[in-house]
Order: structure tokens, then sequence, then C-alpha cells
């Protein structure tokens, strides 16, 4: 199968998985601003979002293409530290037009999904898991990573209140800062790496698809540190 | 008025390519701004070779940038730290008096070192023979205006042409990948009426044969592009991408 067997075919793997869970971000950032604007609205997103048998399909199909988009660059990280050689240079000095992301992808990478768990037990544990589970309601205690206040007999559908609860701790808001900022740095590489990769770029389109890449990395990134920060000023 | 310079020369040493290699300083003492790079580390083998020690050995032969056989990784660039030339065209006007001028191999595992700074390169000849060729006698040169080619075509073909095979973009990828150097090959031929024939094939022949000799998955860093003798385009990564692509899916 030349997706597994060749180069190119190994990076347009890549390329596609990244550009999928591109997609992902941008529903997720869509739905994360309806929170800023109204409890209700959020909540029937969250209803919406709940153990219903297409949000599991969902859920699953994402969980996919993120096991997908990680083993292959464990994997494409190996043959390339392989094919470097065994002996390093002694001095090194980057070009200025290479982009610093661009050589600490997985680094980023590593970052990006080792907080996602943090994120995964700040609300998927206590919302669709819990749903799953049959509990209709839960008990979530306060936690220096966690939550900040302690939420009691809360029901797995009432999202906005796990926002809140876990944005009016401090520590968490930082976390998540540093993790958008990674995350910033990965997309902005991915972007129009995955676009170079499938083929579709040539010397025009090169640096509009940087500017793109930019302007949407941008754009997701600030939309979820926004609803971060705002939610820790309104628990204050 | 000429400029003479004194630096450290920090070189590397390596005796064959199963022995661990070293560093070596030497000092140059009154060497002329106007000298090339590889006139000085001639100056530097006389030397050593009327001292009685073994002159260090790097690979050369038209010196005017076009044959692609001198190397040099120096100061932390291949082809050094001056952009859009060769070795043999980087003069020592261009470093500082009083530094230390670092000179490496080419470091990839495609490349492997034969002895002090020459690097065994035939891996790019065995991409060539894989399918960078048009298998069809086309005859001798037309004149250019025969040929109904667009103005930017022929351009971009003559740009992507203009790759003397050197190593540089696997020796700037952190990847060490020769996705340029296969890029640059496919896309002359690609562009041009007498290549597009054999695109697919060749795409497909000289992309495997690339990776059966151990170079490494493009991450699209573009160290290659920026440290290319010849400047020659990221773009053309693309496009070969998309020839391999489209050859796959039509398969």
């Amino acid at each position: 199968m030349w997706l597994s067997s060749s180069t190119i075919g190994r990076k347009v793997v890549m390329s596609i998985s990244g550009l999928f869970l591109i997609l992902f971000l941008t529903f997720h950032v869509c739905m994360n601003i309806v929170a800023l604007i109204s409890a209700e609205g959020y909540n029937a997103v969250c209803g919406f979002l709940g153990a219903n048998w297409y949000a599991l399909v969902g859920t699953l199909v994402l969980a996919a293409g993120f096991f997908v988009h990680i083993i292959y660059a464990f994997w494409l990280t190996m043959q390339n530290r392989r094919a470097r050689g065994s002996e390093r240079y002694k001095v090194v000095d980057k070009p200025k037009s290479v982009e610093w992301a661009s050589q600490n992808m997985l680094v980023l990478g590593i970052i990006v999904i080792g907080i996602a768990c943090f994120h995964l037990y700040h609300f998927w544990y206590n919302m669709q898991l819990q749903e799953i589970l049959g509990n209709e309601t839960v008990n979530v205690a306060a936690c220096a990573v966690g939550a900040g206040q302690s939420l009691a007999n809360t029901s797995v559908h009432d999202g906005y209140a796990f926002i809140a609860a876990t944005f009016s701790n401090p520590v968490v808001v930082v976390l998540y800062l540093v993790w958008f900022v990674a995350l910033w740095f990965h997309l902005t590489h991915g972007f129009w790496s995955a676009l170079h990769t499938l083929g579709w770029n040539n010397n025009i389109w090169f640096n509009r698809w940087k500017v793109i890449a930019n302007v949407y990395a941008t754009i997701v990134c600030l939309g979820f540190a926004v609803v971060a920060i705002a939610f820790y000023f309104k628990s204050l | 008025m000429e400029k003479t310079i004194n630096f450290t020369l920090r070189v590397w040493r390596q005796k064959d390519a199963h022995s661990k290699g070293y560093f070596e300083d030497h000092q140059m003492e009154g060497i002329s701004g106007d000298t090339s790079f590889l006139e000085m580390l001639d100056i530097l083998n006389e030397r050593l070779v009327k001292e009685h020690k073994e002159p260090i050995v790097f690979d050369h032969d038209c010196r005017e940038g076009i044959c692609g056989m001198c190397s040099l990784y120096v100061n932390g660039h291949p082809h050094g730290p001056e952009g859009g030339c060769t070795t043999c065209q980087l003069f020592m006007r261009k470093f500082e008096d009083g530094s230390t001028i670092t000179v490496e191999p080419w470091r990839s595992a495609g490349f492997p070192v034969i002895k002090d700074l020459m690097v065994d390169r035939s891996a790019y000849d065995k991409i060539m023979q894989a399918g960078g060729y048009v298998s069809v006698n086309t005859g001798a040169a037309q004149d250019a205006n025969a040929i109904l080619i667009p103005k930017e075509v022929a351009d971009e073909a003559m740009d992507a042409a203009s790759c003397i095979g050197c190593g540089a973009c696997v020796a700037a990828c952190k990847n060490g990948s020769a996705m340029l150097f296969v890029a640059a090959k496919v896309s002359q031929l690609a562009l041009l009426p007498q290549g597009k024939v054999e695109a697919a094939r060749r795409a497909k022949a000289m992309v495997a044969k690339m990776e059966e000799l151990g170079f490494g998955n493009c991450t699209n860093t573009g160290a290659c592009a920026a440290e290319c003798p010849k400047c020659v385009s990221l773009s053309n990564i693309a496009r070969l991408n998309r020839e391999f692509i489209k050859a796959k899916l039509a398969d």
C-alpha cells in the first residue's frame, strides 16, 4: 500500500489526518464561542454531542484521526533520525527562512497532546464518558489542576457549569494558554505544509498559503484563549 | 586595498568510512581576501605536504560553480554562509579576521564519509539512473522559439534544471531527505513536452530509489531551498508530490 510503503504516501497520511484535525478544531472553536454568547445555546450543543450514536461515531472517527496522526509522526521521525546519520553537525546555523515550528513539530505535537489529556479529564471524563456509563449527574471535587470550585450533582449535559468551574482555576487557565501557544506554532507550519505535501502549491500560492495558515492559526488560538480568559474573569 | 586575514581553521579529519572522526585545528595566517575557500585549503594542504603530514581530502572539480563536486559544510551552512554560491565560489573576504572557521563533511546516512571531507554521493547517480531521463532520442536542441512552450513554463523548467546535484539539500535537511534534488530532476522534465509523457513512471521510480537508498521523509522545513547554491525553489517539491500522488491514484 503506497500510503504506508512510500515516503510521499506516509506524508499524505500526515496531511489528510492533519487537515481533518484542523476541521475539528474549527468546529470546536465555534462551539466555544457559543458559550460566551449563551449558556443555553452552549448546553444545547453539549446535549446534541452526548452519548447519541452519531456523537459516539464522531468521537471514534476523531480518536482514529488523532491516533493515525500521532503514530505516523513517531514513525516518520524515527526514519528521519536514521536518515540523518550517526554523526551530528558541530556547528548548526538555521537559515532565516526556516520556521522554528517546522523543525520542532514533534515536540509541539507532544505538548499539544499532553495538555489535551488534562482537557479530556476536565470535560470529556465528566460528560460523555459519564453518560456512556449511565450516570445522569456527577460530583466534581476541586483540584489543583482541575476545577477551581467543586460541583455537586451537576448534569452531565451542563457543559457551561464545567467550563465555569474549570476556568475559575488560574493554574488551569495558564496551562491552557501554554497549550494554545504550542497549538499556534504547530498549526502555522502544519496547515500550509499539509497542502504542500498534497501537491497543491506553486510559487504564487506558496506565500498565500503561509499567510492563510498564520491567519487561521491566530483566529483559532485567539478564539480558544478568549473563552478561557473570559471565564476566568467571570469567576472573580 | 587588499585584505588579508588570519583565522583558525577547524577541520574534520576521518581516516576512512569506518574510523571515528575528529576535529583538527590549523592556524592560517596572511590569507588574501581574494583567495577562494578551496584555494585556501590548497594552501593549507601544500603546507601539510611540506611538513610531511597527510593533506586534507576534499572534493572539487570545475571550481566555477557548475560541476556540483565541491561540498563542505562551513560554519553551519552547506557551501558556507554566503548563500547562492558553491564552496568554490566562496571567498575568504567574507570571513572575519581572527575567527574560527569550522569545516565539516555532508553528514547524512545517504552520503557516507569516504575520507576527511569527501563523501560518497553516488546515491544521486543511482536515483538518476532509476528514471531521471527521457528514454527516446528527442534530437538536437531546436531554436528556442521553435518549441511552443509558454515562457513562464520554460523558465521554470530551466530553473529546476539549474540543479547541479551537489547534495547541499540533503546536507541541510534535518531529515536527510533528498526531495529537493529529486523534485528538481522530475520538474525539469515534467514541465516540458519531451519529458511529460514519462512523468508518472519517472516520479514513482525516482522516489522509490531515493527511499531505498536511505534518504529521509520531507517535512517541508525549507532548509534545502534556503541553502541551495542554485536557489532551486521549494515549489518543485509540491510538483513532485503532485506527480507522484497523481501516478499512484491512476494505478
